[in-house]
């Protein structure tokens, strides 16, 4: 197969088309700044309205519940930081979970150098966080959750409404990373009593630089970015319009479709679960088999490296990624996978596929086939292996 | 990220496999850190290495520093074997990223380990030869980039 055939759709994906014709005109004929009081301006600002209803009706929100930001990033860090500096007369603790976005770790771990402090609770071997251990962890003080709604490397469903009903009836804010959910599978915040919510445009096929947090009516969040009365007071800065309306045409063509989507992405999905684990000896699947995002495959094989799995996955086409400590540019391993209990070898042989409607069965066949030749001409390199089968030999 | 040579020794990675009763080997690092590297010498009576293969777990520097380790030290007396050093492998495969120096260092013990195994078996001393460290990581794990 000569064309690359793109498996990483959870660090990006291809901004639609249709966004980026959308877009175009907000460059060089419908430039003028939305805040400005002229007829020309008022375009811009019409285009960041529309964006604006398409994106609160996605999620059963008021448009105004809707804060344009430059990413996922920043709304995470928007949120914790912020949320956190405006209770914290009702107390400093904070309930996230092990298997978060580092937008979500790392701001945890620098609010807690700020005197805050943060239990982070469990999951299951399955990736599934722990909700018996979430209610325990709740204390008189504990003013934040943070979920996220499903994990990025292993692409586990979070329990959202159960955790999102327990925050509620505490009087504790809820929080919810949902960069790899939105616009793939339904969100209703109002029935998941969601009061914050994170999502980033590039991961449903709109532009890179561009998200949003949903923040719910009445919840007190002081402005992360100062100098401007753009997005009510709540985020200074010059509305990013292109982006803004490149995410609402993206947003309008995955929640359009979302039905259709979602069910030839899981099949594609469960087609290729199936033969690699049929097919791979010494393999073993990450993540809930059926809580699931309906685009990802995230596997493990056992005697090999990550690193050097994706390399020759690449030589043969095949864009994906790993969670090996060789690719996180650290010496350990995704702390996804130590999470759910996986021993530090085996989370090093991990390898994630992300697909999207417009992968095929036939890409499939051919992805399957790759792997199988790659991870047995590594296992015939692997010391570990060699162990392994003369052991075997010897029973 | 990669050099050519690198890729190339990754690509086709040189004298890798087992050999059969070897005169010598060494096994270094550890599966938490995600490298182990194994390497065989076979080392005939005038204390030169006839052969060396090489097995490795981990990433692209990994098995092309083990490759080009096995192609450096073929051919040579035990003594000159010993100043293969991570540097020469390093700069043979035309440099590597610094997060990978620490691949080539492993290549550097994996060697070593092996000459150490022949001079135990053999009952002799190598000038200059240290036992090796069980576990080359153990010291690097605070470190974090």
């Amino acid at each position: 197969m000569d064309k690359m055939i793109y498996l990483d759709n959870a660090a990006t994906t291809k901004t639609a088309p249709k966004a980026v014709e959308a877009m175009l005109p907000y460059f060089t004929e419908k430039y003028g700044n939305a805040s400005s009081i002229y007829q020309f301006g008022a375009e811009s600002r019409q285009a960041v309205t529309r964006a604006r209803d398409i994106i609160g009706e996605s999620l059963h929100a008021d448009p105004a519940e809707i804060y344009f930001t430059a990413g996922g990033s920043e709304a995470d860090n928007w949120a914790l930081i912020a949320a956190a500096e405006c209770y914290e007369e009702k107390g400093k603790h904070i309930i996230t979970s092990k298997i978060e976005h580092h937008a979500i770790l790392h701001t945890c771990q620098y609010l807690e150098k700020k005197g805050y402090e943060v239990t982070y609770i469990d999951t299951d071997e399955d990736g599934i966080v722990k909700v018996e251990d979430l209610k325990k962890a709740i204390r008189q003080d504990t003013i934040l959750i943070s979920v996220m709604f499903a994990n990025n490397e292993i692409g586990t469903i979070q329990p959202i409404a159960e955790i999102g009903k327990i925050a509620r009836e505490k009087g504790i804010l809820f929080h919810t990373d949902a960069v790899q959910a939105y616009g793939h599978v339904p969100i209703d915040v109002e029935a998941l009593s969601i009061d914050m919510l994170s999502a980033s445009g590039h991961k449903l096929n709109g532009p890179k630089g561009i998200g949003f947090l949903y923040i719910r009516k009445g919840v007190k969040i002081r402005s992360f970015i100062h100098g401007g009365a753009q997005e009510r007071r709540r985020r200074a800065g010059t509305e990013n319009v292109p982006g803004i309306v490149g995410l609402g045409t993206a947003v309008q063509l995955a929640f359009g479709q979302m039905e259709e989507r979602m069910e030839k992405v899981s099949h594609l999905r469960d087609y290729l679960i199936e033969r690699i684990e049929k097919e791979i000896p010494y393999c073993r699947l990450n993540g809930d088999r059926n809580r699931r995002l309906p685009n990802n495959v995230n596997f493990s094989f056992r005697f090999i490296e990550g690193e050097s799995l994706l390399i020759m996955l690449d030589m043969k086409g095949i864009c994906a990624s790993s969670g090996s400590a060789c690719t996180s540019g650290s010496l350990d391993p995704s702390h996804v996978l130590l999470a759910i209990g996986l021993p530090h070898e085996i989370a090093h042989g991990s390898l994630r596929l992300t697909l999207s409607e417009e992968n095929t069965l036939e890409e499939m066949d051919y992805v399957v086939g790759a792997i199988k030749e790659v991870v047995d001409r590594l296992r015939q390199m692997s010391p570990l292996y060699e162990d392994f089968v003369k052991k075997e030999q010897k029973q | 990220m990669y050099s050519e040579k690198v890729m190339d020794h990754f690509t086709n990675p040189r004298n890798m496999g087992e050999i059969e009763n070897p005169s010598g080997v060494g096994t270094v690092g550890n599966a938490k850190c995600g490298d182990i590297m194994r390497i065989y010498l076979d080392i005939d009576e005038n204390h030169v290495v006839k052969d060396c293969k090489f097995k490795t777990f981990g990433c692209g520097a990994a098995v092309a520093t083990s490759s080009m380790a096995t192609e450096l030290v073929k051919g040579k007396t035990i003594e000159e074997a010993l100043t293969v050093t991570n540097k020469a492998v390093m700069e043979a495969l035309d440099g590597l990223p610094p997060v990978k120096v620490h691949c080539s260092l492993l290549a550097e013990e994996a060697i070593h380990a092996a000459l150490w195994d022949y001079a135990q078996k053999n009952g002799i001393k190598i000038e200059g030869l240290a036992e090796p460290k069980k576990d080359i990581h153990e010291d690097d794990e605070e470190e974090a980039y």
